[in-house]
């Protein structure tokens, strides 16, 4: 009874040793050799869900390209390409001197594509009255110095301001660039959300709360802005004229809260990675930016 | 024939101490087993806790404990990041605060009616309707809270925004309110038969009964099943994290949006760089966690004990 227990797990254990050696013998094949239809694109978790629609649709079209893409951070996926461990890097900001000379004193040159944009918008209660906001506005809402909309001619009714948690990568663009609002004469890299901001651990969950509440205000990327909340002409200074964020607005640059996104390759691309950029630049790909929520590059 | 019968006996003998010997084999290896399980549970413990300490503890060497305690901003990817932890701890207070009250004496009674007043069909279809209560995963509590709670709440208690520690206690007392009136009916039904009968003798009337006989005789176990109920309260994480509201201001009322503990533990793990300072503070966080539960249970631990001696006496 016992030695048929042992033996019985001998059996067990042999067989697991020889299912891992296999997968990972066939797993190391698969990066090893190397051909040339197989490559890698990691980083941005904001880039990440498009990279995946590309990815998916260019392996449909194209039998024996195998491409692996992962989103555990811009700066992860461009230490990659610096190492040489990936071929694509996908960002949400662009690279950093620093990163340029790491790559330049390891012989990788890194070479950048803008492949979509990042628009966000404004979104309020379609009952509010309040249709134009400047940056300056924008900030002050947003680190509680306004908390009632009569303060900006709008109806007597507190103010419930609604940001994504620092999760998300959006949280510290819309710091950066509206709270703090960079590169603008005001900019202030002191100020900070305001404790009176509600962090919420969704998209879907700020649209809902200001689909239902008279008050509140919170931004997100274009594809989530429906006919349940009304989204905000922004001015930079007050001077420039205010702009409703549209694909139009948002691919011309005249709306200005947007990022680029970025693919990041070491040289110009060559073989299937070439293939596969052309593709995403493509009308077909770009097609696929507007699906995803982002904004094509044009 | 004799011999054969002897030599059958024999064989029976042996074969009888053969069995003995496996048996005592596989008792031995089922003991050794139990044993493991149950040395496995305590060495998972202090590895969770060595985990929280070490990931947690070097947090104070950039912010000082007082400043991490009692510190009312956080703001964990700025330059230079702030991290005070005092408006979670308040929420944290808050949430369950909020969800005991309406549970309890909800569950108690609840459980007093099963226990002493309903006749056994009912008590054997209600039950486990309550059990099932239970088995909603959180994420589906926390979005009917989103959808029809968060809304009422808001024009019940003229409010800003729906989203707030209120809307998120009420639905967290319906997830504590299964375990308190199933650990507190078993309480009630394990009193002696005795007991009642003796209050009945003496013309009590079934009100009297409960109130005076059944629930003070079943209060360490009524004051377990209210234990695990804030247990889970302080710990549930996804309800929390989605309605309510993940403010930063420190909470002065329940109807105020606040960030508990958990919530922020989980808004924020997702983009925090390993071993960075931010990581570390949630790790910290975690670690106040742990304390806070432990401290609930050894409270609990000790009214059970002080409740049980009264009993005996």
């Amino acid at each position: 009874m016992y030695t048929r227990v042992v033996k019985k797990v001998l059996l067990a254990l042999t067989a697991t040793a020889l299912l891992a050696v296999a997968i990972s013998v066939t797993g190391c094949n698969g990066n090893e050799n190397g051909d040339d239809l197989s490559f890698d694109i990691t980083g941005s978790n904001t880039v990440q869900p498009l990279s995946v629609v590309w990815a998916e649709e260019f392996m449909a079209a194209n039998s024996g390209a195998s491409i692996s893409v992962s989103g555990p951070g811009s700066g992860v996926g461009i230490a990659a390409l610096i190492d040489s461990t990936t071929e694509i890097a996908q960002s949400s900001r662009s690279i950093r001197q620093s990163e340029i000379d790491a790559a330049n004193a390891r012989g990788v040159d890194p070479n950048e594509i803008m492949v979509a944009r990042d628009a966000l918008a404004f979104v309020v209660h379609p009952s509010n009255s309040i249709t134009e906001l400047t940056f300056a506005q924008l900030s002050a809402i947003y680190t509680n110095e306004i908390t009632n909309w009569s303060e900006l001619g709008g109806p007597d009714l507190p103010i419930v301001v609604a940001s994504r948690d620092t999760n998300s990568g959006t949280h510290v663009f819309v710091k950066e660039t509206v709270v703090q609002m960079r590169g603008l004469p005001t900019e202030d890299t002191s100020l900070e959300y305001g404790p009176g901001v509600l962090f919420l651990p969704s998209t879907s969950a700020g649209i809902s709360e200001v689909a239902g509440n008279p008050g509140a205000i919170f931004y997100a990327g274009l594809a989530y802005v429906t006919e349940a909340v009304q989204a905000v002409a922004v001015s930079q200074t007050g001077d420039d004229p205010y702009v409703l964020p549209t694909v139009e607005t948002a691919t011309d640059g005249t709306y200005r809260v947007w990022r680029p996104l970025f693919y990041y390759t070491n040289g110009q691309p060559t073989g299937t990675v070439k293939t596969f950029i052309e593709y995403c630049l493509s009308a077909a790909g770009q097609a696929k930016v507007l699906d995803v929520g982002y904004v094509p590059a044009g | 024939m004799r011999k054969r019968s002897a030599s059958i006996a024999i064989a029976r003998d042996a074969r009888t101490k053969g069995l003995q010997r496996r048996w005592r084999v596989g008792e031995r290896v089922i003991e050794g087993g139990i044993f493991l399980a149950s040395l496995l549970a305590i060495v998972v413990l202090l590895g969770i806790v060595a985990v929280l300490l070490r990931q947690g503890l070097p947090i104070f060497a950039h912010t000082p404990p007082w400043e991490f305690l009692f510190g009312t901003k956080w703001y964990p990817v700025s330059e230079p990041p702030t991290f005070g932890t005092t408006t979670f701890f308040v929420a944290t207070i808050w949430v369950p605060v909020v969800a005991t009250v309406i549970a309890v004496p909800i569950g108690v009674a609840c459980a007093a009616y099963l226990a002493e007043v309903a006749p056994s069909s009912v008590r054997e279809s209600v039950k486990p309707v309550i059990e099932l209560l239970a088995g909603i995963p959180s994420v589906v509590i926390g979005f009917i809270g989103l959808l029809l709670l968060s809304p009422l709440v808001q024009s019940m208690f003229n409010l800003n925004t729906g989203l707030s520690g209120l809307a998120a206690g009420i639905m967290l007392s319906l997830m504590s309110l299964p375990i308190i009136v199933s650990v507190s009916e078993d309480a009630l039904r394990a009193i002696p038969d005795e007991f009642r009968q003796a209050a009945y003798a003496l013309g009590a009337t079934r009100w009297e009964v409960v109130r005076h006989v059944s629930i003070p005789a079943a209060l360490s176990g009524i004051s377990a099943a209210i234990m695990l109920g804030v247990g889970r309260a302080i710990g549930e994480t996804m309800t929390v994290l989605m309605i309510a509201g993940g403010a930063l201001a420190v909470p002065v009322s329940p109807t105020q949006p606040m960030m508990p503990m958990t919530a922020a533990i989980a808004s924020g793990i997702g983009n925090a760089v390993r071993g960075g300072p931010q990581y570390q503070a949630l790790f910290a966080i975690g670690l106040l966690l742990f304390l806070i539960t432990l401290a609930v249970n050894l409270i609990a631990d000790r009214v059970l004990e002080r409740q049980k001696r009264k009993f005996v006496r």
